[in-house]
């Protein structure tokens, strides 16, 4: 008799925890023929609170740390996704039906983008900052800042996708909450496990899965977020209520992004959207 | 003190009309709408009649810079754009002293300060980003302009506004229609004027004058590109909700509520030079004014009784008075706002103290005012007052000082005063706000960006950075 295998139980990612949603819901996940994969945690408000509170509570802490560091812990996020590419192609397999071949090409460019982005961490100040020559005797330097906490709705892909679109906003200092694809939203959480043992502290990236629509809109009114990045709203009337939502506080905004061709190499506006420039002066003399 | 004879500028250079249309496609048009008055709040005389633009004129204009964007301004090259911008710097440069006397006598500002301060950043900054025309492909952000810039802004520095928001817009290939505040337009009717002096293409700028309903119908009209806005909060924030759902890029640099941290090694005398041009300069109507003071407890009497000295000797009165420190405020509105939360100050428990002055008769005056006791929670701890009252805290360690700096939903400014190199550097780091000023205060350079963190706005304007809200993003894989 063949063995019974142990199947996971998929929670949601909350300040470096899985906790299942406050509310006791979940809903039925379906691989690409219909079978079921899995129950997923179905996120509400109060989970969307509370990974927001885990978000703002890591960001003095990662905001903090030297880019060298940062770039140390995204690149090993990458090593631990290497480390485990097997299960990742299995679980792409079996969410999106896709041939052996394609799935391993989205987990070597989802480990390929992090090792890409982990190496901007220390370089982005140098390629967006400026010493800027005033007409006085004053010491003046522009510094990009991360903006504080980014809600993000993550596209579809549900490993390079959700990778292109978190990457670029840790390296910078940023922390997340992160709406996982509402369709492919396991990955996610196993994405999660990957990062809770890559020395990420925990809060910096925080994953809900759950209906789109009914969390998108607590974040974008949430005063405590600074930013908001609706790649993966495809329902264009949502997103205008989404952005809408998101100026009572002046959260920065980034449009849906329908047509993005995940595998190419991004440029570096995801990093730029979510980052400051502050602007220091000193006088000059003796 | 001295005694001061009057020193007045003579206001014999400006030749204001009596009535003003708007300026579309290089001509000055009548208009559809109504008009209104605009007056010197010096001594409430009313300068001139202004045409209130609009929907159908906003279209006409928004038709016009499109016009000029399609088949001029977008195919110049750059190096002819430049040329047209220089030109422009230097004619601000020729009549300087005729913009500043009008600047202070439609604004209020003093005379010193919009011909020492406001004219020159002007001339500047159209300096500076006349520069930039011909080397765009250097900046970073590409050299693929938007095409027509809906650009709307506040009366506290009408002028430099406008070359903050006109010369990067036009640098890189964009035309512009620009709406100045209703209590300030005159400078930017002379602008005009300068245009036409400079054989700017017509259309390539276009100034519309009105009040919110111009504004709004400026922001919202579906062939404006790019919205530009300096103002408030509440405005900012309607204007993002308005573009929503569109293509327009917006950037928004809007109120404040500065932290100005002293510290108890900083050199006293300058710091208190720093709070009075922190929270005086040009009467508080700065968004990024010093307007909290946080002074370390162990020298805030000192501190406190060093600048009661000090505001003592502030000159307030005619703005046209060489030796004017502090002229008019800019309206009975913005009169009647400063005299409401300053009375909530007193109701709510924080003492106030105003410097000793005779006020005009006429026009609209504030004393100069500090408020000492006042709490975290205080609306005048919280609100932008925009006017020149300043609201003391105190504090003991570094760390209190950032945690208060921090706790309001600005973050545009912060000053720091210590004479320590470390703790400057560590302070800097840990204010949330775009621009930090240590041991110094209000400057501004068309070479350094500034903008804001959080609620008060975002975008940069000045320097390298400012170029990027007027060119599109074209760079590899960038899907915005």
């Amino acid at each position: 008799m063949s063995r019974i295998d142990v199947r996971k139980t998929y929670k949601l990612y909350i300040g470096g925890q899985f906790p299942r949603s406050e509310s006791g819901r979940s809903f039925v996940v379906n691989d690409a023929k219909g079978r079921l994969l899995a129950n997923a945690a179905q996120a509400s408000r109060k989970d969307a609170r509370d990974a927001v509170v885990a978000a703002r509570a890591a960001f003095g802490g990662w905001s903090g740390r030297t880019a060298y560091n940062r770039a140390q812990v995204v690149y090993r996020i990458a090593e631990v996704l290497e480390g485990r590419r097997e299960q990742f192609e299995a679980e792409l397999r079996a969410a999106e039906g896709i041939t052996p071949a394609r799935a391993r090409s989205y987990v070597d460019a989802a480990i390929d983008r992090l090792v890409w982005y982990a190496g901007w961490a220390d370089k982005i100040t140098q390629v967006v900052g400026n010493a800027n020559p005033v007409a006085g005797p004053y010491f003046n330097l522009s510094t990009p800042e991360p903006s504080g906490v980014i809600a993000v709705v993550a596209p579809r892909g549900p490993l390079l996708g959700l990778v292109s679109v978190v990457a670029p906003l840790i390296v910078t200092g940023n922390t997340v909450v992160v709406i996982a694809s509402q369709d492919n939203p396991l990955t996610a959480i196993t994405l999660g496990e990957v990062m809770a043992t890559s020395d990420l502290p925990g809060g910096v990236v925080n994953v809900l899965t759950g209906s789109q629509s009914e969390i998108a809109p607590w974040l974008a009114s949430h005063m405590d977020v600074n930013g908001i990045d609706l790649t993966g709203v495809e329902d264009a009337e949502l997103a205008t209520e989404l952005e809408v939502a998101a100026a009572d506080n002046l959260k920065r905004v980034r449009r849906p992004a329908p047509d993005t061709d995940w595998l190419a190499e991004p440029g570096l506006d995801r990093m730029t959207q979510f980052l400051e420039t502050k602007t220091v002066w000193h006088p000059i003399g003796v | 003190m001295f005694e001061y004879a009057p020193a007045p500028e003579s206001r014999a250079i400006v030749d204001i009309k009596p009535s003003y249309g708007l300026f579309i496609n290089g001509e000055f048009v009548d208009g559809n709408g109504t008009s209104f008055k605009t007056v010197n709040p010096a001594t409430e005389e009313v300068l001139a009649e202004v045409a209130e633009a609009s929907d159908v004129d906003v279209d006409e204009a928004v038709k016009a810079a499109r016009r000029a964007y399609t088949r001029v301004w977008s195919r110049m090259s750059g190096a002819e754009r430049a040329k047209y911008l220089y030109r422009i710097a230097r004619i601000i440069q020729e009549r300087g002293r005729e913009l500043a006397v009008l600047e202070s006598i439609d604004n209020g500002k003093p005379i010193k300060e919009s011909r020492d301060v406001d004219v020159p950043i002007v001339a500047a900054h159209f300096f500076y980003y006349a520069g930039w025309a011909d080397k765009l492909k250097y900046s970073g952000y590409g050299e693929t302009p938007l095409g027509v810039a809906g650009q709307v802004i506040p009366w506290n520095f009408p002028l430099l506004m406008l070359a903050w928001k006109i010369a990067p817009a036009l640098a890189c290939g964009n035309t512009v229609v620009l709406k100045p505040a209703e209590t300030t337009p005159l400078t930017a009717l002379l602008f005009a004027e300068i245009c036409q002096q400079a054989d700017l293409p017509p259309g390539v700028v276009n100034i519309v004058t009105g009040a919110g309903d111009t504004g709004r119908s400026i922001v919202s009209h579906p062939d404006v590109d790019k919205v530009a806005f300096t103002g408030s909060t509440e405005v900012g924030k309607a204007i993002a909700r308005a573009v929503a759902g569109s293509d327009k890029k917006v950037t928004l640099e809007l109120g404040g509520k500065a932290a100005n941290i002293v510290f108890d090694d900083a050199p006293l005398d300058q710091a208190v030079e720093g709070i009075v041009n922190g929270i005086f300069f040009n009467q508080g109507h700065v968004c990024c004014a010093g307007s909290r003071l946080l002074v370390q407890e162990s020298v805030a009497d000192e501190v406190m009784s060093r600048l009661k000295r000090r505001m003592a000797t502030l000159r307030v009165g005619d703005p046209l008075d060489k030796n004017t420190d502090v002229g008019a405020i800019n309206s009975a509105e913005q009169l009647a706002k400063i005299r409401e939360l300053s009375a909530i100050g007193e109701s709510e428990g924080a003492e106030r103290w105003s410097a000793p002055c005779d006020l005009p008769a006429n026009g609209y005056w504030f004393a100069p005012t500090v408020f000492t006791g006042v709490s975290q929670a205080h609306r005048i701890a919280r609100e932008e007052i925009f006017g020149p009252v300043l609201s003391v805290l105190t504090f003991r360690t570094p760390s209190e000082a950032v945690e208060k700096a921090n706790n309001t939903p600005f973050g545009l400014s912060a000053g720091v005063w210590t004479d320590k190199g470390s703790r400057i550097l560590s302070m800097a780091n840990r204010l949330r706000a775009g621009v930090v000023w240590a041991n110094t205060f209000n400057k501004f350079d068309p070479t350094s960006p500034f903008g804001g963190y959080k609620e008060s706005g975002y975008g940069r304007e000045g320097g390298r950075h400012g170029l990027e809200a007027y060119l599109r993003n074209t760079e590899k894989g960038a899907d915005a």
